[in-house]
């Protein structure tokens, strides 16, 4: 039988117990005796959370195909089991062989959003590891952060021993080599870091120091040691199709929030939507050979038994054979009951084709997320979507049945007026017109406008990334004015708003332009009491007040301060490969309500054509 | 054709709740290859029951549940297929065919066996006196709605002390018509100072049955009886 680290009475007296016990389906089994490098893979959420992470399942299966290397997982206890273990001792250990994680060689962190991070510190602790690298020693694992959270990962400078900056295919099997390398040579700690420092894309912030002026902005980051690059740069694959892919996905007993297979399509965004920190991260944009993708879809239905099978992408209607994909998995899997699910679509008489088939229209909704209200302001954020569009889209949905629509947008982006936040009422009126001028014998009752909207968060490596944020006032008040506005609409009683809590989004704004002096305030938080910050349920402003306060920082300097062109940002240090002077153009060019096409369409040389790889090179060969 | 599938849970997995024992086999039949029947409409789903939830922290050597198939397996294939797709700690013991007109699993259990074990003996005295008794035994039972109190006795329709008396054997009532919980066996135990609360080690439930017999001459038969081997 399995051992477990929790004992009966601790797993019968919380909730969900099975999120503890490993032994999955696909689960990985070696002996731990065997392998040369014990590696954790943490996600630092609760199971379910962690659990519908497809970055994780690639990088377990990639290293659970080497043979000296065993992957292990592990997610945040939700907080009974946290209360449990400190009040017991129980160190926090990996689901598979259920071993303490202070046992491992690497402890890797994926940072998906800003506030996991005080369950960063939860992991740490719980696993009686040194919150900070300086009191770690080699009786400690190697801590290291990956992510999108790592294209600024100056907030967590003090926590982490490394970072790797970009997709994780690519210099893992070096990094090991290395280690197992300085650890054969009986190296410190510190000459492995150093040896790590020498591998493109890791980045080891004990060997940088920073400087800052009287008015807190950086004076100068750079190496504080000879032969310590001052540039790291992201990892990129450059050709997907042959990349691994878990082909036998871990499948969880508990409900998890992706219980489906995620078939992932491409890699990247042509959009440069300028608000928006995925499609300028990951590119190029790159794409998943068709013949490849039905072979994995095939297997991986097949390995897990699932009843659903997703697409992944950012925009999935820019895969050039979506078409052939979506139709062979109708043909192929449709009548077995195998449900097809297509986030991210276009609506154009493709999609509604498609969805046709595979939804039910009645209790289907339309979603389209034109993030901005007006179309001056669509331009400005550079969403390519007309009013046109969405009106036709909606027109032709409508016709084919549908009545419910859902619409994304975002409150206080750059340059914001009344009248572009009014648009998002107007916008939402316009449609539900667009279904009362089909005649009333040709439509099925009520339409349903549903209109939602979030606060804009400038991010690292985005255009955006000068803007000032809004305050959590400024927030509310744009909210209301919208919310008034809808009421003052014709078809009011078929729109319906609603729109985000502001707190949160303050915070995250503070972490994603922050710098390495939020780490106290990280900690203090911490030891407030402050966990599981993206649960509404857990969240607890005044703890992080109270951090703010008795570290003497104050969260408005990262936030809602305008910055000048020329200041160093903390995450300068990154090569994430588009170039700072694309950024500042397309900074000007949205500033001047100037639409700039996408990759396919026209390159704007935003600096990732140096991958050689994807978009970037279509049409070349 | 409906068939009657018996399993058996062990180990870690007496941590899996009920409901994701469901979605757990929902998946077990795509992952073997059994053709099950699916419902009609635009959200298909398996044509699957379960013969009686078994609650988190129990072992369990006679689960069932019934399916509607196409068919074109033996019951030695379907056994080997569904055995080689499963996580550790759950068993296919058997896979049979039931008659056309058979009652569904949850619509015929009546009793259930389980053995509970503690980690000392019981005063077997004070057990049979307890058991031989006539007046009620009442214990409060926890459900949606509030507490209530029932009267177990007539439920628990055998009971022995086995393993040097370190193990209670107990048949109790299953079903939808009446429903007695080894739980409540013990919580009145303890009531009666013959045992401390949660003592119990290990619940294992062992068989399942339907009562074939008439409402004078009760006869239980294991739910597994009604089917028979494809062969």
């Amino acid at each position: 039988m399995n051992k477990l680290a929790l004992p009966d009475r601790i797993l019968m007296e919380i909730e969900k117990p099975a999120r503890y016990i490993g032994n999955e389906i696909n689960m990985i089994k070696k002996n731990p005796a065997q392998v040369e490098i014990r590696f954790c893979m943490c996600f630092p959420d609760v199971y379910e959370v962690g659990m519908s992470h497809l970055g994780i399942q690639i990088l377990y299966d990639m290293f659970n195909r080497w043979e000296d290397t065993y992957c292990e997982r592990v997610y945040s206890p939700w907080t009974d089991l946290d209360k449990a273990m400190r009040r017991e001792h129980i160190p926090l250990f990996a689901l598979e062989s259920q071993d303490p994680i202070k046992d491992f060689d690497f402890l890797g962190i994926t940072l998906q959003y800003e506030m996991c991070y005080t369950n960063v510190l939860q992991v740490l602790d719980l696993g009686g590891i040194p919150l900070r690298w300086k009191d770690r020693t080699w009786d400690h694992p190697i801590v290291i952060g990956g992510g999108p959270c790592v294209y600024n990962p100056e907030p967590l400078a003090d926590f982490f021993d490394l970072f790797y900056i970009g997709e994780g295919e690519t210099v893992y099997r070096q990094l090991l080599d290395t280690y197992k390398t300085s650890r054969r040579l009986k190296e410190t700690r510190e000459e492995f870091l150093y040896r790590c420092t020498q591998i493109e894309g890791l980045y080891v912030p004990r060997f940088y120091d920073v400087d800052y002026r009287e008015d807190g902005t950086i004076a100068s980051f750079g190496p504080n040691r000879d032969g310590v690059p001052e540039k790291v740069g992201k990892q990129v694959v450059t050709d997907l199709s042959d990349a691994p892919y878990p082909l036998k996905p871990v499948v969880p007993f508990v409900k998890v929030i992706q219980d489906r297979v995620t078939l992932e399509i491409m890699r990247g965004c042509i959009r440069g939507c300028r608000f928006c920190q995925a499609g300028m991260i990951y590119r190029p944009l790159r794409e998943k050979d068709v013949e490849v993708l039905k072979e994995h879809a095939r297997q991986m239905l097949q390995s897990t038994g699932h009843e659903e099978i997703s697409l992944s992408s950012l925009s999935s209607s820019d895969h050039s054979g979506l078409a052939e994909l979506v139709n062979f998995l109708i043909d192929e899997f449709g009548s077995k009951g195998v449900n097809i699910s297509l986030p991210s679509l276009r609506i154009d008489a493709f999609s509604l084709d498609v969805m046709r088939k595979v939804q039910d229209i009645r209790k289907s909704s339309l979603t389209f997320a034109p993030e901005a209200g007006s179309q001056r302001m669509r331009d400005v954020i550079n969403k390519g979507l007309t009013e046109e569009d969405i009106l036709k889209g909606a027109a032709l949905a409508f016709s084919g049945g549908w009545n419910k629509v859902k619409l994304y947008f975002m409150l206080g982006l750059p340059g914001e007026t009344e009248e572009d936040i009014k648009g998002i009422a107007w916008l939402s009126e316009k449609i539900a017109e667009t279904y009362y001028a089909i005649p009333k014998d040709k439509r099925i009752g009520k339409c349903q406008i549903t209109a939602s909207s979030s606060f804009f968060i400038p991010k690292a490596f985005t255009p955006f990334q000068w803007s000032p944020m809004g305050t959590k006032k400024e927030f509310l008040d744009k909210a209301r004015i919208v919310n008034e506005e809808m009421k003052a609409q014709l078809n009011r009683k078929s729109l319906r708003y609603n729109w985000h809590e502001a707190d949160l989004s303050e915070l995250e704004g503070v972490f994603a332009r922050g710098d390495r002096r939020l780490c106290d305030v990280l900690v203090k938080a911490y030891e407030n009491g402050a966990l599981f910050d993206s649960w509404s349920e857990c969240f607890d402003r005044e703890k992080w007040d109270d951090a703010f306060a008795r570290c003497g920082m104050d969260p408005s300097f990262y936030t809602t301060r305008p910055r000048e062109r020329d200041e160093i940002f903390p995450w300068d240090f990154i090569d994430a490969g588009v170039s700072k002077t694309f950024l500042l153009r397309e900074w000007d060019r949205a500033m001047a309500g100037q639409v700039t096409p996408n990759c396919r369409v026209q390159c704007s040389g935003c600096g990732a054509m140096k991958y050689k790889g994807g978009v970037c090179c279509e049409g070349q060969d | 054709m409906k068939v009657r599938i018996k399993f058996a849970k062990s180990g870690v997995m007496k941590y899996v709740g009920h409901l994701d024992m469901v979605r757990y086999f929902q998946k077990a039949m795509r992952r073997a290859g059994i053709d099950i029947s699916y419902t009609a409409g635009f959200s298909p789903h398996q044509i699957m029951s379960f013969a009686q939830p078994l609650g988190v922290g129990l072992y369990s050597e006679g689960e069932y549940i019934d399916i509607e198939t196409a068919g074109g397996l033996t019951s030695r294939e379907a056994v080997d297929a569904l055995n080689a797709v499963m996580a550790d700690g759950v068993r296919i013991l058997s896979y049979r065919k039931l008659p056309d007109d058979a009652g569904n699993a949850m619509s015929i259990v009546a009793r259930a066996d389980y053995l509970v074990q503690f980690s000392r003996p019981l005063d077997a005295d004070r057990a049979e006196r307890f058991f031989r008794g006539t007046e009620p035994i009442e214990v409060e039972k926890k459900s949606k709605r509030g507490v209530t109190t029932v009267n177990i006795r007539p439920m628990v329709s055998g009971w022995e002390l086995r393993d040097e008396n370190r193990s209670l054997w107990l048949r109790l009532s299953a079903g939808s018509a009446s429903n007695c919980k080894p739980e409540l066996v013990l919580d009145a135990l303890a009531l009666a100072d013959i045992i401390e609360k949660n003592e119990a080690v290990q619940i294992t439930r062992l068989e399942l049955y339907a009562d074939t017999g008439t409402k004078q001459q009760p006869v239980c038969t294991p739910l597994e009886d009604l089917g028979e081997d494809i062969v």
